[in-house]
């Protein structure tokens, strides 16, 4: 019988011939991230033993640099855990700090055909490497790295074929918000992505849509593997390692063809993505406090070289704040090499350090009550970015950025081509 | 068997409503104290120990968060929903919180009902009304952590970790 690349993934990980949806799977894991948010003493526990301490990985990346004195012991204590495990893939506040599932892209961690865990919703995002990447709770990470294996109860897959080309100012993000506005959730199943418009998605593209399957509540997403995405990870990890392709008999539980070329800018309204998305015009001209671009799924060098683009030689808005925060600190670099950071920066946005910050109302641009916010990240829940009362509206980084000039929500057309 | 008063609540409900933000690495009591905070304000002290909480579809979207723990330390016999959401299963099972898949079981009760649920027969029932309903069965490992008191006891026995 046929099987999906997520499936033929899973049949090497657990030794079996084949394994269908239905199937409990117990797997031996290849990779697990650890968080400084691991480390906090309500969720931490007294770990005796390391299964295999080369296959892990710990990135500090919810709280940094430590903003307050729990986070900064949760962050002492990790240190010393790894020093004691001598676990050396370690990315402690400096230039390989980042957004988990930014480093592990930078560093090619997630190697195509492998099983990656981390206690992070979204690390579905490592999906674009053709990698069985799932966020779990801090029991199974604890579990996966004391053990070396985890458990997947597996589900079917819907697979969706990208033919087109994206307009201009449209991006992953859009297409992401056309899929949750036209489809819904897609709980307890799986995404494969695949098609002829691939060749045209570059790497951040597609990360960002392998993030965003979290909000559709997909179990995995899992891009189907091209000579590009092998590229970029050999490129960056010397492992071995071997794409799984799905059978060309693959059973899904729907098949999807979605043409960029037909995908406007779209902004999903307060406190849901699913079935919440409308085109830019239904919203335009609702004023706004904060823009927001950053977090594992619009952190990347093209978000903000798509925002400077935007915002060159334009100034934000009064009253407006603009917070762009880059994926990793390779990214804040290459971003600074680039000229973008210098454009933002005079433009009036700030650009922070490589965090989780803003995007789960940590630090760095917590929202305040009947705030108004329009964000490139990855939630919209209420109160997801502060105060409950506050409002989170959610678009692609070149409408927040058209948006943070307006000091209301625009068409990123209104901007269209900067003003060099 | 279990019995309880019914909490009904809607599709989607997701685990920053659970568990908010404000109080992720705060301690299990802060935590627990804030559940349903911005949907629901008061509920944690209205909810007793014994009561069953009815959900819509997709129950415990959202994040990696412990957000299950913080309904079993409210005592909650349960949580029946239309669906459960991976994630928050995961956690349930580790976190030894029951809670399983019930398709229409959200029609089926108002809240103030009292719900019974024979996990042995994969069946629960609405006592004020006699309906019964079919409960979706998981392998009987996962069932085992679940109604056993989670992961952590396991790698406790195993010595992986240390006793809290
Ligand atoms: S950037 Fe946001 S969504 Fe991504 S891992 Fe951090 S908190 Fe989670």
């Amino acid at each position: 019988m046929g099987m999906t690349a997520l499936e033929k993934i899973f049949a090497r990980a657990s030794g079996a011939k084949s394994v269908a949806p239905g199937d409990l799977v117990v797997v031996n894991v290849d990779t697990v991230v650890m968080l400084d948010s691991s480390f906090f003493p309500s969720v931490r526990r007294e770990v005796v033993k390391v299964h295999d301490p080369r296959k892990v990985a710990v990135i500090y990346d919810h709280f940094v640099p430590a903003p307050d004195e729990k986070a900064a012991a949760a962050q002492a204590y990790g240190r010393a855990f790894a020093r004691r495990f001598g676990i050396e893939r370690f990315h402690d506040v400096g230039p390989d700090q980042g957004i988990s599932h930014a480093v592990v892209a930078d560093h090619g961690y997630a190697l195509p055909g492998s099983v990656l865990v981390c206690s992070d919703s979204h690390t579905c995002a490592s999906g674009a490497f053709n990698c069985a990447a799932r966020g779990i709770g801090a029991p199974d990470m604890i579990y996966a790295l004391t053990t070396g294996q985890t458990w997947f109860q597996l589900g079917g897959t819907v697979r969706y074929d990208l033919s087109g080309r994206l307009r201009a100012g449209v991006s992953a993000k859009d297409v992401f918000l056309h899929l949750a506005g036209t489809y819904g959730d897609h709980a307890n199943c799986n995404i494969e992505f695949g098609g002829p418009a691939l060749a045209d998605l570059g790497i951040g593209a597609r990360r960002t849509l392998a993030a965003m399957g979290a909000e559709l509540s997909a179990e995995f997403v899992t891009f189907e593997p091209d000579q590009a995405l092998i590229d970029y990870v050999k490129a960056r990890n010397p492992a071995p390692f071997e794409p799984q392709y799905p059978d060309a008999e693959a059973r899904y539980l729907d098949r999807r063809r979605v043409d960029l070329g037909a995908i406007e800018p779209l902004v999903a309204r307060p406190d849901s993505v699913i079935r919440n998305s409308v085109a830019v015009g239904a919203v335009a001209g609702q004023r706004i406090d904060q823009a927001f671009i950053g977090s594992c799924a619009n952190g990347s060098l093209d978000d903000l070289a798509e925002a400077a683009r935007i915002v060159a030689g334009r100034k934000v808005a009064r009253g407006v704040r603009f917070l762009v925060t880059p994926g990793s600190q390779r990214v804040y670099a290459a971003a600074l090499k680039a000229g973008h950071v210098q454009t933002l920066t005079e433009a009036g946005a700030v650009v922070t350090a490589a965090t989780c910050g803003a995007c789960f109302g940590g630090h760095m641009g917590v929202l305040g009550p009947n705030e108004v916010c329009i964000t490139a990240s990855t939630r919209n829940f209420k109160g997801r970015m502060g105060a409950a009362s506050a409002r989170i509206f959610m678009a692609s980084p070149a409408t927040v950025a058209a948006s943070a000039i307006a000091g209301s929500i625009v068409h990123p057309g209104e901007f269209a081509g900067g003003r060099a | 068997m279990i019995a309880g008063r019914v909490w009904k609540f809607g599709d989607d409900i997701n685990t920053d409503l659970m568990l908010p933000g404000s109080v992720l690495y705060a301690s299990e009591e802060e935590q627990k104290r804030a559940v349903f905070a911005a949907n629901r304000p008061g509920w944690v002290d209205q909810v007793k120990p014994g009561d069953v909480l009815v959900g819509g579809r997709n129950f415990g979207m959202g994040s990696s968060r412990p957000a299950a723990r913080s309904l079993r330390n409210l005592g909650l016999a349960c949580v029946l929903a239309e669906s459960i959401n991976g994630l928050f299963f995961r956690n349930a099972v580790n976190f030894g919180l029951i809670a399983l898949a019930c398709p229409g079981v959200h029609a089926a009760c108002e809240e103030g009902d009292r719900l019974e649920l024979a996990i042995a027969d994969w069946r629960a029932s609405n006592a004020r009304t006699g309906v019964a309903l079919a409960v979706t069965p998981i392998p009987e490992a996962l069932l085992k952590l679940m109604t056993g008191g989670g992961i952590y006891p396991h790698l406790e026995q195993r010595g992986l970790i240390l006793p809290r």
